[in-house]
């Protein structure tokens, strides 16, 4: 196993070069030059345009800001915000907690919801269960976020006043945010009131964030186990008269599990990455927005940077995925 | 404790909480500020959390006009030569404190001569400090302008200029010459933490800052130790929720007071709804089509003018603004003063237009009209704009074709003095003052820049000229009334929209003016109980 994971993480360096040269060129293959857009209509003259491309850099050869990206890299030095001018590093890190509690809410939302949903429509294939849960299934996965989180607020936070319109807590509340996830900091706060206020402030996102997750998770689910539950240890299983509950329950779902965890894994990514629309909307202070935003301005470090920072983070979720195979298949682990 | 007991808590809690409600103002913005020192950036998103609370200036604009005030100048004078500006500081101002910083003296000229030095000496230590660019300072050619400053004494500072220059007080009451404190800064400097002025903001504004959280909310408390007539709220909170529906919802909801940018197509519900009240302005900008009057057949202003009779405006307001925006008449807009309501538009007429086209010996005229690929408010929506052109302008025989590049390129390549084409464009004021619109936009000086036009016209820019050294602002009115009328004659832009500002709020929210440079101001907001 530790073999297996060295061998892993040894597969972590050229992604990592990669990863970074493709954040560094992407930002600068787009058009539009990141001192022009600061300037806007207002514009910028000649010689003033000379002295900022100086204290960015611009006037050195690409290769030569690339070395010196790398080796700033290198160094744990992402450089500064062009627009904040604040450090990459520090700047991350204060909004990535709060992606990571949304992503990490919306995940277990959509596997404690998906994979009992796509097991139900499996064992009842073609029934009307079956086919009301896949085509509810099919809906989620085609709904726009954004107008399904717009229903939503109108209908829980408008009309019924169930759930708050959006932030992570009520703003009556204020303390300190050491860990940055809300959910712990509330309890630490030890103020009445505060975790009730971050958890009601946390529902509407998950569900709109995890309803494609759900989506994709419930077809997964249910394909793989058809998939098992037609193979001959299953027969054999039935013909041993064990329970339905034990076939589907421990037989079956075990080995369907594999592509569905892979499923999983692949969807913790674009979580990360993709939490773009629902944090907008939601006012979620995560890094989705944050890119965005980069991208448009064309703050080089930022984008750079934040792309980097996401690939490490799915590299280490990947991995985690991986170390999972291994504990639920143990013909991968000896392997 | 015993449910009673209980109880008890819970509902003198909850009326505790309610109390300290009441006297928060919950502002809905549209996003984060770039930093907390306006001289480092340029959007209004930042000076609304920062320079308008935080901070104060040697003269301010007076909330709901463009006109100059006092602020922590008490008077001012200019010279004879109009090239020497005496500045008489007001005494007993505090600034704010925080953890690391308690000031031990007022507001003097030193705090004067540091919060302009920093931003035009290189050698000054806080010349570099997070990343310092001065975009305002320099945009406002202040670095050409001021020859020196000179502490007199304690509460006089003169500026010496290198040429007279009446929109200069004009200047100073705008957001990059807000006053920091030295003494803050040499303490931070002393502490190796300079960024601190931009991260942990001392001030002498109404508010101090109290906390900030990235694309979340920042916090300030009422100082109450200002100067000037205290903030009406014991604190006051920016929920930042970069949504308009969704900043409209949480109006509704209670869970703000009041928001900037609604929706256009929110805004007829919202007028409607009992509970929401909306005000209105035209916004300090201008959305324009700019010919190049430098390549034939735009050099003549007839054909500008037949062009500018064939487009008709009233479907671009409706179609591209849905009702936010109104129809420009003018370069100025109309919350300007010495706006010049005189004039008579050019009326939409194609008839006429083609008939001035074909008196002028123009045929098969063919024409590209440049959509930006990005929106401002004073076009929300350039493609479409274009299109409305193209169709307005297929009516009178004249073949056009779009064309659009990214952001930066445009402004770039818009700038060339023999540019191909007509370009959509705008601008938004800084300062309040005419001379920040005609010169800039207009002025022969901008020929190859801001001037997309590149229109030089002897007659007009003499009178921009003159204008910009006289002190009184009612003859520099009269000369930039003329002005425009040069203008409209010549016409150099198809002067399209000015945008209309909306603000949503709720109706306890009590003394909100809606300022014409575009700032969100909640100095004297207070709440009904």
């Amino acid at each position: 196993m530790l073999n297996y994971i060295l061998g892993r993480l040894l597969t972590f360096i050229p992604t990592f070069i990669g990863v970074t040269l493709i954040s560094f060129s992407f930002i600068r293959a787009l058009p539009g030059d990141p001192i022009q857009v600061m300037a806007g209509e207002r514009g910028v003259s000649a010689e003033r345009y000379a002295e900022l491309s100086a204290q960015y850099g611009f006037d050195q050869p690409i290769y030569v800001q690339f070395w010196e990206y790398l080796t700033g890299v290198l160094q744990g030095d992402l450089g500064n915000s062009f627009v904040t001018k604040r450090p990459v590093w520090d700047e991350f890190f204060a909004l990535f907690p709060a992606t990571l509690e949304l992503s990490l809410f919306a995940m277990i939302f959509a596997i404690l919801l998906g994979l009992p949903a796509g097991v139900i429509a499996a064992v009842n294939r073609g029934k009307f269960f079956d086919r009301a849960l896949m085509s509810t299934a099919l809906v989620g996965y085609s709904m726009p976020i954004f107008w399904w989180a717009l229903l939503l607020i109108i209908v829980f936070s408008g009309n019924l006043q169930w759930t708050p319109v959006s932030g992570r807590i009520d703003l009556l509340y204020y303390f300190p945010n050491p860990t940055g996830f809300m959910i712990i900091d509330s309890l630490a706060s030890g103020q009445e009131g505060a975790f009730t206020s971050a958890v009601r402030h946390l529902v509407l996102p998950t569900i709109v964030l995890g309803t494609i997750p759900l989506a994709v998770i419930a077809r997964q689910t249910r394909s793989a186990m058809l998939e098992v539950l037609g193979e001959d240890y299953i027969r054999t299983a039935r013909a041993k008269g064990l329970s339905p509950g034990r076939i589907n329950g421990i037989h079956a779902l075990r080995n369907a599990l594999i592509p569905v965890i892979t499923v999983i894994g692949l969807s913790v990514g674009t979580l990360l990455a993709g939490a773009i629309l629902t944090e907008t909307i939601f006012s979620w202070p995560g890094i989705g927005k944050w890119m965005v935003d980069s991208i448009f301005r064309r703050d080089y470090p930022v984008v750079q940077g934040g792309l980097l920072l996401i690939a490490v983070m799915v590299m280490i979720v990947n991995l985690t995925i991986d170390m999972l195979y291994g504990v639920i298949n143990p013909k991968i682990r000896k392997r | 404790m015993s449910f009673k007991k209980l109880m008890a808590t819970g509902m003198l809690l909850s009326a505790i909480g309610a109390a300290a409600q009441a006297q928060s103002l919950v502002y809905c913005s549209e996003g984060s500020p770039e930093g907390f020192d306006p001289a480092l950036y340029t959007a209004g998103t930042t000076f609304d959390a920062s320079s308008h609370p935080i901070y104060n200036r040697l003269a301010e604009f007076k909330v709901g006009t463009t006109e100059t005030i006092p602020g922590l100048a008490e008077s001012w004078e200019v010279s004879e030569d109009g090239q020497k500006i005496t500045f008489n500081l007001r005494q007993g101002v505090k600034f704010h404190s925080n953890d690391q910083f308690t000031p031990t003296r007022d507001f003097n000229a030193d705090d004067v001569i540091f919060s302009f030095e920093r931003q035009g000496d290189d050698e000054n230590p806080y010349h570099t400090v997070s990343g310092g660019t001065w975009e305002y300072f320099n945009s406002m050619s202040m670095p050409e302008l001021i020859e020196s400053i000179e502490k007199v004494d304690d509460y006089t500072v003169v500026f010496n200029l290198t040429r007279p220059e009446a929109p200069i007080i004009a200047n100073m009451a705008m957001d990059f010459a807000s006053i920091q404190s030295k003494e803050y800064a040499d303490a931070m400097m002393e502490a190796g933490t300079p960024e601190m002025l931009n991260q942990a903001p001392i001030g002498t504004g109404p508010f101090t800052f109290q906390a900030y959280q990235k694309d979340a909310v920042i916090r300030y408390l009422r100082n109450d130790e200002y100067w000037g007539d205290p903030a009406k709220v014991e604190s006051l909170i920016f929920a930042i929720t970069p949504d308009a529906s969704v900043r409209y919802q949480k109006v509704q909801a209670g869970e703000c007071h009041i928001m900037a940018y609604p929706n256009p197509a929110d805004v007829q519900d919202m007028q409607d709804a009992e509970d929401i009240v909306v005000m209105q302005q035209e916004g300090l900008n201008v959305g324009y089509l700019a010919y190049n009057t430098k390549v034939a057949p735009f050099d003549n202003a007839n054909v500008r003018k037949a062009l500018n009779m064939a487009v008709d405006k009233q479907s671009i307001i409706d179609v591209v603004f849905q009702g936010s925006g109104e129809i420009a008449k003018n370069p100025l807009p109309p919350t300007m003063w010495s706006y010049n309501d005189a004039i008579e538009d050019d009326a939409y007429d194609p008839e006429a237009a083609k008939k001035m086209l074909e008196e002028e010996g123009v045929s098969d005229l063919t024409l590209k009209i440049w959509a930006m690929p990005v929106q401002r408010p004073y076009n929300p929506n350039a493609r479409r704009m274009a299109e409305l052109m193209q169709e307005d302008f297929s009516q009178i025989g004249v073949d056009v074709e779009i064309v659009s590049y990214e952001w930066g390129e445009y402004l770039e390549r818009s700038k060339a003095e023999d540019r191909d084409g007509a370009v959509l464009l705008g601008w938004t004021g800084d300062n309040g003052d005419p001379d920040n619109f005609l010169a800039v936009l207009l002025g022969c000086d901008g020929v190859g820049g801001s001037n997309r036009a590149q229109w030089c016209n002897e007659e007009f820019d003499a009178l921009i000229q003159d204008a910009k050294v006289l002190s009184s602002q009612e003859e520099r009115a009269k000369l930039y009334e003329e002005a425009q009328e040069i203008f409209k004659d010549q016409a150099p832009w198809n002067t399209i929209a000015h945008s209309v500002v909306f603000m949503t709020m709720r109706p306890e929210v009590e003394g909100y003016v809606v300022h014409p440079l575009g700032g969100h101001i909640f100095n004297q907001v207070g709440l009904s109980q």
